[in-house]
This record gives C-alpha cells, sequence and structure tokens, in this order.
C-alpha cells in the first residue's frame, strides 16, 4: 500500500506564545509534529507493518521544518517530501492545492491520513479541500478505522455521546482524534535511521501553482490570563451558601 | 435584501438551543432575510424555535431518491444548489462536529473561504475573531470573494429573541446518488443529554472522582443547575470517566457560562479546554494548586463535603 501522511510542523501545545508584529508570533519555541498528525502516522505505519508498503510523510513548512520531518521519519515514515514555505500560517486551500500537486507527482496514494486539525491555526478543513482536489471521500475527527474489502469503516464521535459509523470507497483521506490509537515513542535506532531516510525538498515557487490566500490575518491578540480569584472562607456551610448567592445575585449565571 | 442562510441542527426533532446564538448573529445588520436550512426534519416542529429567533424562511434541504442525512457530501451540494437558487453569500452554522463537517463540505466544494469556530463575526466587514493556539490568542481574521462562511463556536454570542413570522419552504436539489461516503449507523449512548461544547452549566470531576458513584455526585449537583458533568484528562485516563466527557485540549472546548472545577488541579491543557467560561468556581482539598489562579472564585476543601453541601444549598429556591 502506499500511503500519504500529511504533517505540520507547529509549536509545542505547551510554549508560550508571544505576539510579536502584531501578526506574528516567537517562532524562537520549541515546534514539534502536530499532535493530531502523531495518530495519523501511527495508524499508517502500524498499517504497513500488517500489509506492507510505504509510508510517505508530506510537509508544508519552514525550513527549519526539517527538525520535525526526521520526527515523524523516526516514528516510522519511510520518506518524506517537505515544501518550503516563508510563514507559519498559509492558506488552508493553497495548503490543499500543494498537498494535492505533490501527490499526483510523486504518484497517488491508496490512502492518506493526517490529523483532524493543527493546534496552531486551526482551520480543520485543510483535508476537506484536498479531498474535492483529489475527487476522493474524506472522513474527519476519526477515532477507530479499519479495512473491510474495498470499503475503509470508520467511526467518529458526534457529540451527546453518540457515534457515525461510516463506509468510504478507497481511495480516501482519515482525519484522525486521540483514541484512534497510542502513538509510538520513537527509540534512538529509529531516531537515528532517520537520519538517513529520503526527504526531497521542494521551494513552493518551484511548483508553479497561484496562491489565493483568501483569508487575511489582521491582528493576533493574546488572551489576558483570569486574575484576581475570589477564595471564599469559612466553614463548608458558609462558602457554598457565598458560593450560590454570587452565582445567583452577582453574576447571574443562575436562576 | 440580501439573505443569510443559517445551518440549523436538530436533536430528535427539536432545534438545538445553541443555535439561536448563531441566529442572533445572522441577524446582525437587521435588514437580511434570514433563511433556515433544515435537513431530515419535519419543518413544522421547528417552526416554533426559529420564529422566535428571527427565521423569516424555513427551508427544508431534499435531494430526490437521495438520503441526505447519511451522506454529508451529498447534503453539502445539495445546501449549494439551494445557495445559489437564492443568492445567498453568507452561509452560518454551529461549530459543531457535525456542522464543521458540512460547513467544510459546502467550503471545499465552493472552493469558498471558511473560517470555524468564530467567537465573533461581523458580517459587513467580513471579519471574524477565533482563537488561535488553543485559546492562547485570538486571531482577527478578513474574509476576501464572493462567499462568507462561518462556523461560530456555540455559547458565544448571546441568544436574542426577535419574533418573526417564519414560512416553510422546502428546495429540491437535483443530484444523482453516490455511495463513497455512507454513515451506515448511528450509535446513540445517552441521548437526550446535551453535549458538552453546548452546554451552559458542566460540573466537571478530577482525579479524586475515581468512580461511578463518585461522578453520581457530580451528577446530583449538576442537575440542579440543569447542567451536565465533565472530566479532566486524569480522570478519563484512570477510566472513572468516558472520552467523550473530558474537557481539554485534548478532549472538548467548552464555552460554558459556569464551569465548577472539582478536584482538578488546573493544568495549561485543561484550562485550554474551559478557559472561555463565563464563571469558574474551583473546588480543591490542595490551596497551592494552580487552578486558583485560574478562576474566578474558590473554596479550598474535600469535594466530598463541598459538592453535596453545594447540591444542598442549590436545591432551595432562590430567596
Amino acid at each position: 500500500m502506499k500511503i500519504f501522511v500529511c504533517v505540520k510542523s507547529v509549536p509545542d501545545t505547551a510554549a508560550t506564545i508571544t505576539v510579536v508584529r502584531n501578526t506574528g508570533f516567537d517562532e524562537s519555541v520549541k515546534f514539534l509534529v502536530n499532535p493530531y498528525d502523531e495518530y495519523a502516522i501511527e495508524e499508517a505505519v502500524s498499517l504497513c507493518e500488517k500489509v506492507g508498503g510505504e509510508v510517505v510523510v508530506v510537509t508544508l513548512g519552514k525550513p527549519d521544518a526539517m527538525a520535525t520531518v526526521r520526527s515523524a521519519l523516526a516514528l516510522g515514515a519511510h520518506r518524506a517530501i517537505l515544501v518550503t514555505i516563508d510563514q507559519q500560517f498559509f492558506d488552508s486551500g493553497d495548503t490543499a492545492n500543494v498537498l494535492r500537486k505533490i501527490m499526483e507527482d510523486d504518484g497517488k496514494g491508496d490512502l492518506i491520513f493526517m490529523g483532524k486539525q493543527a493546534v496552531d491555526s486551526e482551520a480543520m478543513q485543510t483535508g476537506y479541500r484536498l479531498a474535492v482536489g483529489l475527487g476522493i471521500p474524506i472522513a474527519s475527527e476519526i477515532k477507530e478505522f479499519s479495512i473491510d474489502g474495498d470499503k475503509v469503516c470508520v467511526e467518529r464521535e458526534i457529540g451527546g455521546g453518540e457515534k457515525e459509523v461510516i463506509e468510504m470507497t478507497q481511495p480516501c483521506i482519515v482525519a484522525t482524534t486521540k483514541g484512534l490509537n497510542e502513538p509510538r515513542y520513537p527509540k534512538l535506532p529509529a531516531i537515528l535511521k532517520a537520519k538517513k531516510k529520503e526527504v526531497k525538498q521542494i521551494a513552493l515557487a518551484d511548483l508553479g501553482l497561484s496562491q489565493v490566500a483568501a483569508m487575511e490575518l489582521l491582528s493576533m491578540e493574546p488572551v489576558p490570563e483570569r486574575s484576581g480569584a475570589k477564595i471564599l472562607g469559612g466553614s463548608t456551610s458558609e462558602a457554598v451558601t457565598e458560593l450560590v448567592r454570587v452565582l445567583r445575585k452577582e453574576e447571574k449565571v443562575l436562576v | 435584501m440580501s439573505i443569510v442562510a443559517v445551518l440549523i441542527e436538530t436533536t430528535e426533532n427539536k432545534v438545538k438551543p445553541a443555535n439561536f446564538g448563531i441566529l442572533t448573529a445572522a441577524r446582525e445588520t437587521g435588514q437580511d432575510e434570514i433563511y433556515g436550512f433544515v435537513t431530515g426534519v419535519d419543518p413544522q416542529m421547528c417552526k416554533d424555535d426559529l420564529a422566535k429567533f428571527g427565521v423569516q424562511k424555513i427551508i427544508s434541504i431534499e435531494a430526490e431518491g437521495v438520503d441526505l442525512t447519511s451522506k454529508p457530501d451529498l447534503q453539502a451540494k445539495a445546501i449549494i444548489a439551494a445557495l445559489r437558487q437564492y443568492g445567498a453569500t453568507t452561509l452560518l452554522g454551529l461549530s459543531s462536529t457535525v456542522g464543521k463537517d458540512i460547513l467544510a463540505r459546502v467550503a471545499a466544494q465552493l472552493g469558498a473561504p471558511l473560517v470555524l469556530d468564530c467567537l465573533s463575526i461581523d458580517l459587513q466587514k467580513r471579519t471574524v475573531r477565533k482563537p488561535y493556539f488553543a485559546g492562547k490568542t485570538v486571531a482577527n481574521l478578513k474574509v476576501s470573494g464572493e462567499y462568507f462562511l462561518c462556523g461560530i463556536r456555540a455559547n458565544s454570542i448571546e441568544p436574542i429573541e426577535a419574533q418573526t413570522a417564519a414560512e416553510i419552504g422546502s428546495f429540491r436539489a437535483e443530484i444523482g446518488d453516490d455511495d463513497s461516503y455512507v454513515i451506515t449507523e448511528v450509535i446513540k449512548n445517552e441521548s437526550g443529554k446535551v453535549d458538552l461544547s453546548e452546554a451552559n452549566v458542566i460540573v466537571a470531576g478530577g482525579r479524586p472522582v475515581a468512580s461511578a458513584e463518585h461522578f453520581e455526585m457530580l451528577e446530583k449537583c449538576a442537575a440542579t443547575m440543569n447542567g451536565v458533568v465533565g472530566a479532566s484528562r486524569v480522570a478519563v485516563d484512570e477510566g472513572s470517566a468516558s472520552h467523550s466527557i473530558q474537557v481539554g485540549q485534548t478532549g472538548k472546548i467548552v464555552n460554558p457560562k459556569l464551569y465548577i472545577a472539582c478536584g482538578i488541579s488546573g493544568a495549561i491543557q485543561h484550562y485550554a479546554g474551559m478557559k472561555t467560561s463565563q464563571v469558574i468556581v474551583a473546588i480543591n482539598s490542595d490551596k497551592d494548586s494552580p487552578i486558583f489562579t485560574r478562576c474566578d472564585y474558590g473554596i479550598v476543601g474535600d469535594i466530598f463535603e463541598v459538592v453535596p453541601a453545594l447540591t444542598a444549598e442549590l436545591s432551595k429556591q432562590s430567596a
């Protein structure tokens, strides 16, 4: 099987994000594989271990994203393609267009896995645009995956404790979320092996695609943290009485 | 006068209350005609609720010989046909799991931009505000192009009534059937429960809430406020709660008026899931717990004493 995994290099979720020059952020923080993409890599690699084939990572990112690409290779992918761009935030329509071109040029895959969203710009839609570009179906927020003959069977939770069971034809795109599998920890041998795996680097301009950039980031603001928590003292009885009074009469969040 | 179309989500044949905030946002200019698109539900059952929040036309989106509720790609195709028919270029919806999926399919098929998880929108300027970096920042974005498509986070816009006389109509799209993506089954678990992401009151439990009985204690508390129960990642990882009620960066993002965190330490990743709550209350026996720097009100104490006492106090009628 040939499986593509789309991986984004994003800031560590534990990092502090400092807004710079109104629309940027301090990029000296640690970058790593987008957490939701880890489930995608794991599912693709496990599948290849069972049925044979290759897992190809595709990433759009600044040149520094190479380190993240190596991490993805250390998780078991066989080779990678890195399309270098100038900025961290890139329109999802334009991203999907690049991914489509890369996959068509490299030879289309039997399956495509990717995380349901990136944890930085959180557009939650790139996979859907890629699906239309390639003319194949997509299922997102997937927690269960299996192949049954020529069909792919997946499950997703839709809120209120309800689950959808879905069948798709192949090839298709599966956008993954937590709960699908347990991503492996790369051991040293895998990390060393990853350094020798093939990474094809292509500059965006060399693809000959135009960008639409339908969305403009006007500004980004840090969210001020809550401050001045009021600790309600006294006995348990006094504290809860005061709490309920405040919630009803002052905050008015309760009747 | 232009038309603003809104995708209406229903559950058990009733309009989900979370739609009312979206409809309020749709009415921003006061000059647009509001169309509510429904699929797979009798529009008559939605009429009273939708009329109360300003929908002028309720359109049932259908397609001959095609079950749109099990085929979201075809549902999106039908919605696009309806938008073209009515000359509508603004489409809003809930940024719920189902809403995000349909909106993304519409946007992708149209080749139009889409912003999901919006906290607020400006229909005239075509700008939106949405979180970046799991709520650490808020991005202001300007959308260009023919279409303005937005998925709005539940409970981010205060619902305001605007009684209209709603007409019911239907739109029958002419589209072929397609089996490339089919929802073969919907497994219901505890139906009737409001999803955490749409709840207005949440009582959440952390590590000390280690069993079903303990969660029942939280259920009783939540019930006095018509709320629902949530859990921290620790409680889920230890098996005392289902992942479907996990609040946090790798769980659900919630946006209630009131969030009561019981025995939750308040790690950044949990906080990311509930930081937009209007009021956060923390109950924890450890006075140095980080949650006490991330809440509005705190009680230092044993949750097994405080929560039942709180439930009892809440059960009393207000003075």
